[in-house]
């Protein structure tokens, strides 16, 4: 992380359009890929649920999905703040990508109420699974809509021929892609041992009560 | 309020920041209070076990006990 930053805030280059505000790009972006492929993790892991039955997915698929929550708000919070240094405005209903992504967002917030409006068992397990399956289909949407609709608000910086920066800043980006992606795994690592300590506990109190 | 471009590139970085730090937070303090139901549970056993001594978390893993935790 502290190489990412040291690269991302002083060794990349300014942006010739954008200028400064371009180097929210490097925290942006890999918090947005990162969001979505947590979503994704948790939809792997609800469908080994209902395919395999062994409920330990359903742990991981729930961090999976909380995961994703804080990495989705940390891509609103930090994609508005670009938008307000790139185009004077908080927020704009007009970008396709923006508006997706909220809807995306509010999904897998919307799971959450679900998962907790359910009494802890197999059948709250096969619901947020299936629940989970059905959000991972607005992810493709979401991460193609600027294409598919030609938004011409949200900079589109990977085309079909590669990135549209130079080497030292995909560099830049790579670096802080995998530090973000690394941030995220050692917070799912350390979440899903703390949950599952924490219903251990729960059951060593049964059983010796 | 007019915001300059490196205010709003500090607060990027800033917001991403608090937001590790906060969950960071959280997570320590679920290990305390993991930490506090431990020590209770331990108490429970050492009762109910008619005051033989509960396992010792602390001492060094070997022989039997590396074989209950799955140690290598």
């Amino acid at each position: 992380m502290g190489l990412a930053l040291v690269l991302a805030l002083i060794v990349a280059p300014e942006d010739a359009d954008q200028g400064i505000s371009q180097r929210i790009f490097y925290i942006h972006v890999p918090i947005a890929l990162t969001a979505y492929f947590c979503f994704g993790l948790g939809a792997v892991k609800a469908l080994l649920l209902l395919w395999r039955g062994d409920e330990r997915y359903d742990l991981e698929s729930y961090v999976a999905i909380h995961q994703g929550t804080i990495f989705g708000a940390l891509t609103l919070i930090t994609g508005a703040i670009w938008a307000k240094a790139s185009w004077g405005v908080w927020w704009t209903w007009s970008s396709n990508q923006l508006v997706l992504f909220l809807v995306l967002f509010l999904f897998y917030c919307a799971y959450f109420m679900l998962r907790f409006s359910l009494e802890d068992g197999p059948r709250r397990a096969r619901s947020s699974a299936v629940y989970a399956l059905f959000g991972v289909a607005l992810i493709p949407v979401s991460f193609l809509a600027i294409r598919l609709a030609e938004d011409f608000i949200h900079p589109t910086v990977f085309t079909r021929d590669g990135p549209q920066m130079s080497g030292s800043m995909f560099a830049t980006f790579v670096v802080s892609w995998g530090a973000v992606t690394l941030l995220a795994y050692v917070l799912y690592r350390v979440e899903l041992a703390g949950k599952r300590l924490d219903a251990d506990l729960r059951e060593l109190r049964e059983a010796l009560q | 309020m007019s915001w300059s471009q490196e205010e709003l590139v500090a607060a990027a970085y800033a917001v991403v920041f608090v937001f590790v730090l906060v969950y960071v937070a959280i997570i320590a303090a679920k290990l305390a209070r993991l930490q506090r139901e431990t020590a209770e549970l331990v108490e429970m056993a050492r009762a109910r076990g008619g005051g033989d001594r509960a396992p010792d978390y602390a001492a060094p893993v070997s022989g039997a006990r590396k074989r209950d935790i799955g140690a290598p």
